[in-house]
């Protein structure tokens, strides 16, 4: 079985995000850049599938700026066998919208014809959370959110999932699609081996066009704007003063 | 010229990097109160850099390490020396001068140092003998074909974990024209051989937890097997071997100014005084610049020394002029960073004392900057004739 990974290029989850003056998004201008966390935890379950003999090949796929290589060889460089790249922008401010991204990686696995999509359950720069669903129903697969556990079973896959309240385990069909959540695993580093091997390994590159997908975006950005600031707390000093403090800011 | 990284090795550098903050900072404020590593620990830190492959990755890979060239293992250097020197010392990377092992001492040491079975330790400093190697006075006299060893050695970091001790000791005397002149010698010494002690040192206001051990000869017999190289050929093995470890102390003092620079950054950027941040004042935003840039001429000073010695360039002077200058300016962005953080930055709340005392010692050992500053003008004054 082939294991198929996208991996999205996304700010930093340790870089303090700035808006930009205009309002337009988020400035990316030398900005540290990595792999969306999530998808750094579907990519290590898709190598420990390998590892455990239920999985040959572990491809990793990205969409976006040709910059987003590094990401793809980090992908590599934890265990992938080899990389699809996609460029569909040049500029690094674009992010691919999700149906947009559904569409060019049916088209890719359409190609590829894996037995599994492994992909992170949203990406940390927009919190989008839909292209893992929308390629389930582009394909017309099985699809399964929120994995904080996954185990394959011959033609199907149990599939722990994290929801409000507790966890619900879930068995699908295979081919399916798996988003996969904080606790399923913890990513390992790259050996040093593996980042040596990882520039040997192919890493293929094509366009949005290649593939016949129109990326225009057709969502509009109205307003990017900081969170408000979070006010002082304050100190109490008995609990009958925190209830009654409670109870004034009517939240009990 | 050429100034960037390669993929690998950005994701070396990054692998380290995350791989410091992850496994080796949780563990520094112990490591700090106690100046010790507890067992487990040090034990953790080494399985996981055996298992990533990056135990003595400065070996070359014909003995199945990773041979990593000079300036790859520079940005490892580098990257380690963000975190507590007493922890990332079990990031394992044996002396290169094993190298110089030959017929069964490759078995017994230079292959369970890269394995990480057996860690070593370097001694060469006497109580007598600092900057003046030569001047030692621990001594090895011939007696029924073996060597007896009689001296002290002190300053010996590592040596309280080491399993065995290079150490130079003086196997003769020549009379020369300028005077008289010692031959040095290198053994391997196992760490239970008779008459042989390894003892506390002192308590150095540097690098905590990363003890300097005392060594005691006391007629310890060595035989022939433990002289590694040649009779009276240590300056050879040291200078052959040796002569690039001062890019390690130059590439640590890099990667330890840019987490102090961050702290620093970061304070001047939050830190409110008279209705502003801080860094709005020019009094410390002009001492985020000098920091910044100082640290980055270090950084490209202590990679071009190591890129030469990669192109097989001499580089004496270069990594003189690296080890000098970097660590040089790990003593004033460590002294700026408290200065922008006023008395906080004295605390032992905040890890700024620390990284203030730790730099204290870069500009001392592996060759004191007055020895560098000597190096490097030699260099360019003998030629000429001065």
């Amino acid at each position: 079985m082939k294991v198929l990974v996208p991996v999205k290029r996304v700010i930093d989850y340790n870089v303090k995000v700035r808006v930009k003056a205009d309002g337009s998004g988020v400035d990316l201008a030398n900005v540290k850049m990595s792999m969306n966390p999530f998808d750094e935890i579907a990519v290590e379950e898709a190598i420990r599938l390998k590892e455990a003999g239920k999985a040959e090949e572990v491809i990793a796929v990205s969409i976006g700026v040709k910059q987003a290589q590094e990401t793809l060889r980090t992908a590599l460089a934890m265990g992938a066998d080899r990389a699809i790249l996609v460029v569909a922008a040049d500029d690094v401010h674009t992010d691919i919208e999700p149906l947009a991204v559904a569409k060019i990686l049916k088209a890719v696995i359409d190609e590829e014809q894996p037995g599994l999509v492994l992909c992170g359950k949203q990406a940390i720069d927009n919190d989008m959370n839909a292209t893992g669903q929308m390629l389930s129903a582009l394909l017309g697969w099985s699809q399964a959110t929120f994995a904080s556990k996954l185990d394959i079973e011959g033609d199907h896959a149990l599939v722990t999932r994290e929801v409000d309240g507790g966890l619900q385990t879930i068995k699908v069909k295979m081919p399916t699609i798996v988003s996969v959540d904080l606790r399923l695993n913890e990513p390992r580093y790259a050996s040093l081996p593996n980042i040596m091997k990882a520039k040997k390994k192919p890493l293929d590159e094509k366009t949005a066009a290649d593939y016949g997908v129109d990326v225009t975006p057709r969502l509009e950005i109205v307003k990017t704007e900081e969170p408000p600031a979070r006010a002082a707390g304050i100190i109490v000093g008995s609990v009958d003063e925190l209830v009654a403090k409670l109870k004034e800011a009517g939240a009990v | 010229m050429q100034f960037g990284l390669s993929d690998e090795q950005e994701m070396i550098a990054a692998t380290v990097r995350s791989f410091v903050e992850n496994e080796i900072y949780p563990h520094e404020e112990l490591v700090e109160r106690t100046g010790d590593v507890p067992r487990e620990i040090a034990e953790d830190i080494r399985r996981k850099t055996l298992g990533l492959g990056f135990y003595a990755c400065n070996f070359p890979e014909s003995i199945g390490c990773a041979g990593l060239n000079h300036l790859e293992f520079a940005l490892v250097e580098r990257e380690l020396g963000r975190g507590s020197m007493a922890l990332t010392h079990f990031f394992g990377r044996p002396q290169n001068i094993l190298m110089a092992c030959e017929g069964e001492q490759v078995d017994r040491y230079l292959m369970p140092a890269v394995r990480g079975e057996r860690m070593d330790a370097l001694a060469m400093t006497e109580p007598g003998a600092g900057s003046d190697v030569r001047s030692m006075t621990c001594a090895a006299r011939r007696e029924g074909g073996d060597w007896i060893v009689n001296g002290t050695k002190h300053f010996i970091s590592g040596a309280d974990h080491a399993d065995f001790v290079i150490v130079f000791v003086a196997t003769g005397e020549d009379i020369t024209p300028k005077g008289r002149k010692k031959r040095i010698t290198a053994f391997l010494v196992d760490r239970d051989t008779p008459g042989f002690a390894i003892r506390d040192g002192y308590r150095s206001v540097s690098h905590r937890g990363y003890r300097n051990m005392i060594l005691d000869f006391d007629d310890c017999r060595l035989p022939d097997a433990q002289v590694l190289g040649a009779v009276d050929g240590g300056f050879e093995v040291m200078n052959t071997w040796l002569y690039a470890t001062r890019i390690t102390v130059a590439a640590m003092s890099v990667g330890r100014a840019r987490r102090v620079f961050d702290l620093a950054l970061d304070f001047a950027a939050t830190r409110e005084q008279f209705g502003q941040k801080i860094g709005k004042f020019q009094g410390v935003s002009f001492q985020i610049a000098d920091m910044i840039t100082e640290i980055d001429a270090a950084d490209l000073l202590t990679l071009a020394a190591a890129d030469r010695l990669d192109q097989g360039l001499p580089a004496n002077r270069e990594i003189a002029s690296a080890k000098l200058y970097a660590s040089e300016m790990l003593g004033r962005v460590t002294d700026a960073a408290i200065q922008i953080h006023g008395g906080m930055g004295l605390m032992d709340d905040f890890p700024l004392e620390r990284f203030w005392r730790d730099a204290r010692v870069e500009r001392i050992w592996d060759g004191t900057s007055e020895i560098q500053r000597h190096i490097i003008s030699r260099e360019l004054l003998r030629p000429l004739g001065a």
